[in-house]
């Protein structure tokens, strides 16, 4: 008896379902042998996290508040990963997004009329992650450039390029030292819902239905899985690739660069340190376990925020040190990435040939004539 | 029951008669995912015979020698050399006992030497590597066996038909007594064919013995003493070749009448579609692959390019339908000049193009049918409105064109990688065609297909003659040229080496011009 491990013929949507169940059960049992170490009762950590994630509307406010970036992001680079662009710049082009709509709103929205500062902010930041992300998408399409190094080298510029302008040249005069801009001109302030839950979730909503939309049924849209699916059949045909897939880019960047407008305009309101912290690279987890759909990402981006949001609260209110949190974090991850294998393949046991066939005296070789 | 006439296997044995069998299957069963490749398969191989293992595509026989050679492991059944019964887990053990297999696609190092190929994965090697050791005895085998090949020349260096003979050479090194050979004609001239059967003969003169599997019924006749046919991964029979005819096992092969001939009418060709001067062209590796291509096809009219695979018929193809670019010359379609035009352009002056890799370009295997069908078509009006696409109208479409070409799938939502080749084959061929505006471009159509869809896909290309459409035909498949094609032209090196009418074209003839005209060939070897 031996155990192979084959790929499916076809994935019925039971799997589909079933696995990532499945994985979250695993994952929860492992996370809880992990916490039984540290000396914690698993189903009390649970308990806090979920109370600490989705217990109250201040908790829920919270997660949607992590939730939005992830959202955006894991919106943009699912569009990129459609067509088999690794975008793994998301980082950078939130932090050219956010960059750019502070220095709109604090130093371009004199004289402007107050009704129309929010909308060029929104849209400058949105254009600045377009354009990041277009520079290594042009480096590819044209030059055949991998942009894997590009996007993540440019990430590196991006949040360094922030963090000096908010040391250095734009840092608030009167902030007695701290790093970071002044307040934004009220204008520029994107309306909160609920908490600090921002307008920033409707645009995560309406960019997932676009997406869907244009991903589904426009020509466009065909065209970018065609391209996805077989790049050679995609040639063959007669499309563009590299134009489609600097268009592509600059969806994905623009929804990036969304992602950091949302964080400097509805969450933060001043340029300073956190608006980097790695949504961008989360992101590539959410846009993965959604398995590129748009509806998903709105499904996993959320629950990732509670995860997120849940692991730092236990670590107050159990006592736990910082690690732990992100140790329970990493250990449920783990299984739900991993177990996503699973969608595609299984383990089969077969039954190795064994001395239970005809010996050559009962069969002979008769099949010819006779 | 239809195969009764024949010669009865197991009374007249030549070889075999008093014999204990060298190598026995019993009851060979391989499952795959939904299929059973070979179901209750049993083969015997007698000293000094070379048995022919024939079969359609998806019959088993790569299945079943892969199970012989200890690449796959059966789930049934047992196999004996020399009367003991053993277990084969990888090629190694297949090896040891004296097994050995010629892969299609060959297992060769391209910037090692022949020597160091040889070499390559032996288990008992001294320390210090005796190259000097290695080489004479390659150059010994050579000689006794008619494999010349030059033990320091590289892989790369050398022509696909020496590259097979590294491969025997490799297994005669390892003192096989069983060869496998899958399709090993597949990429040969007839006269590297006939040489190839030289060394075949020789081989087993020396008491060692060859399966070679083929779908060809012609090889069968010229090489094998005795052959196994395979039907549906199950024995249909085993004959004698000199007491079968070819019509019998094609009968045997497919399970019913096979018509051999499609009916062709003399071809009425028109004013020129098709005009290439002097195209030359580089190949992926950036050597180059076309030196100076010219020819003229006209409406009406199907021109055949023969010639050994790798000879540059890829990248003319290419370059017509403009995947790749040119590097001189010239391309008219229609008296319009479409040198290095984008793809897009050639699909839109009505270039249709039927594509070597029919999975890797053709089709986007995890879309649907009808999606596939629509490849093309769906940037007109029919399918779209303004950008938005119209799935109805792509649904309709789909179901004409499946009802048409008699696609044989599930539904027009079914992913397309789960039809046969035969109905992939179909599919490309559907799309092609309704887009074929003057032009069309096949690049081996019927490679791979079982008989009957190989009638349908000839039939279709003269339909499509007749409908006055120019058409390029490029195969390996002489013999479908001579049947389909009014003219053939006889690709070698990136060179249009000879055109022929088919009426008076003959075979040997044309089988000398895709040698290079009798060009001498073991210069390079020795």
């Amino acid at each position: 008896m031996r155990i192979v491990f084959e790929k499916r013929e076809r994935v019925s949507h039971t799997v589909r379902v079933l696995v990532p169940v499945i994985s979250l059960v695993f994952a929860l049992v492992f996370g809880a042998v992990l916490l039984l170490f540290s000396g914690v009762s698993p189903g009390a950590a649970y308990a806090a996290m979920a109370r600490g994630a989705f217990g109250s509307s201040r908790a829920l406010a919270e997660t949607f508040v992590k939730a939005i970036p992830l959202m955006l992001t894991g919106l943009a680079v699912a569009v990129a990963f459609r067509m088999l662009f690794w975008n793994i710049g998301a980082e950078g082009q939130l932090a050219m997004g956010g960059l750019t709509a502070a220095g709109v709103a604090l130093f371009a929205s004199e004289g402007l009329p107050s009704w129309s500062v929010l909308p060029i902010t929104i849209l400058a930041g949105t254009l600045a992650g377009a354009l990041w992300a277009a520079i290594p998408a042009a480096l590819r399409a044209y030059l055949g450039v991998n942009e894997v190094i590009t996007t993540l080298m440019m990430n590196y510029v991006a949040i360094l390029l922030v963090s000096h302008m908010y040391h250095g040249p734009w840092r608030d005069p009167a902030g007695y030292g701290f790093p970071g801009t002044a307040r934004l001109p009220e204008t520029a302030w994107l309306p909160r819902l609920y908490g600090r839950a921002h307008l920033g979730l409707f645009f995560a909503v309406v960019a997932a239905v676009v997406l869907w939309f244009v991903l589904q049924r426009t020509k466009w849209g065909f065209e970018l899985r065609i391209v996805g699916e077989n790049p050679e059949a995609a040639r063959y045909i007669g499309i563009d690739i590299p134009r489609l897939m600097l268009v592509a880019m600059l969806v994905s960047g623009g929804l990036a660069g969304l992602a950091g407008v949302c964080e400097v305009t509805g969450v933060m309101r001043r340029l300073q340190q956190g608006l980097t912290v790695g949504h961008g690279y989360t992101a590539i987890i959410v846009a993965w376990l959604a398995q590129l759909n748009p509806w998903a990402v709105l499904l996993v981006g959320f629950l990732l925020a509670g995860l997120l949001v849940g692991g730092d609260q236990i670590q107050m209110a159990m006592g736990l040190p910082a690690a732990v949190g992100l140790v329970l974090q990493g250990a449920l991850l783990f299984p739900m990435l991993g177990g996503a294998l699973f969608t595609e393949y299984r383990l089969r046991i077969v039954r190795t040939a064994t001395e239970d066939f005809r010996t050559p005296e009962e069969t002979g070789l008769e099949e010819a004539g006779s | 029951m239809l195969f009764l006439a024949e010669g009865i296997v197991g009374q007249k044995m030549t070889v075999g008669e008093s014999q204990e069998p060298l190598l026995r299957m019993v009851g060979i069963t391989k499952r795959f995912p939904g299929v059973v490749a070979n179901d209750h398969v049993d083969l015997e191989l007698y000293q000094g015979e070379v048995l022919a293992l024939l079969g359609e595509n998806g019959a088993g026989k790569s299945t079943l020698m892969n199970v012989l050679n200890g690449l796959y492991r059966a789930d049934e059944g047992s196999i004996y050399v020399r009367g003991e019964r053993v277990g084969i887990r990888s090629p190694r053990d297949a090896y040891e006992l004296g097994i050995g297999m010629v892969h299609q696609n060959f297992m060769l190092v391209e910037t090692m030497t022949v020597a160091e190929n040889v070499v390559l994965g032996l288990r008992d090697l001294s320390f210090r590597l005796d190259l000097g050791g290695v080489k004479r005895r390659l150059q010994e085998l050579g000689e006794q066996y008619g494999l010349k090949v030059d033990p320091d020349a590289y892989i790369w260096q050398l022509s696909v038909g020496e590259q097979q003979r590294v491969e025997i050479l490799k297994l005669l090194y390892r003192d096989v007594d069983v060869l496998i050979l899958d399709e090993p004609t597949a990429v040969l001239t007839p006269q590297e064919v006939d040489d190839l059967v030289e060394v075949l003969r020789r081989v087993i003169g020396d008491g060692k013995a060859a399966v070679f599997i083929t779908h060809k019924l012609r090889e069968v006749m010229k090489f094998a003493d005795r052959v196994t046919v395979l039907r549906d991964g199950k024995n249909v029979a085993t004959r004698l070749t000199r007491e079968t005819s070819p019509d019998a096992l094609a009968r045997l092969m497919v399970g019913r009448e096979v018509l051999f001939r499609v009916e062709k009418t003399a071809c009425e060709p028109g004013d020129a579609v098709l005009e290439v001067d002097s195209l030359r062209a580089l190949d992926d590796k950036g050597l180059p692959a076309l030196r100076g291509v010219s020819l003229t096809v006209r409406a009406g009219e199907i021109v055949g390019i023969a010639g050994v695979a790798g000879n540059g018929q890829r990248e003319l193809a290419e370059v017509i339908t403009g995947l790749r670019q040119a590097m001189g010359g010239e391309v008219y379609v229609s008296q319009e000049r479409m040198t290095n035009c984008r793809p897009l352009r050639a699909i839109r002056s009505g270039v249709a193009h039927i594509p070597e890799d029919r999975i890797g370009m053709g089709l986007v295997g995890d879309m649907s049918v009808a999606e596939n069908l629509a490849l093309k078509a769906y940037r007109d009006s029919a399918f779209s409105r303004g950008p938005v696409l119209h799935p109805e109208g792509m649904r309709r479409f789909a179901e004409e064109l499946i009802d048409g070409f008699a696609i044989v799938t599930p539904r027009a939502e079914t992913r397309v990688k789960f039809l046969s080749g035969g109905n992939l084959q179909k599919t490309i061929l559907a799309r092609e065609l309704t887009a074929c505006e003057g032009l069309l471009v096949a690049v081996h159509p019927t490679r791979g297909l079982d008989v009957g869809a190989t009638e349908a896909v000839r039939a279709q290309l003269l339909e499509e003659r007749d409908r006055g459409t120019a058409v390029l035909l490029i195969s390996e498949d002489l013999d479908e040229l001579l049947e389909v094609a009014d003219r053939i032209a006889v690709m070698f090196e990136g060179q249009i080496v000879g055109t022929r009418k088919t009426d008076d074209a003959g075979r040997d003839e044309i089988g000398l011009m895709m040698a290079g005209d009798g060009m001498e060939k073991e210069g390079m070897a020795t």
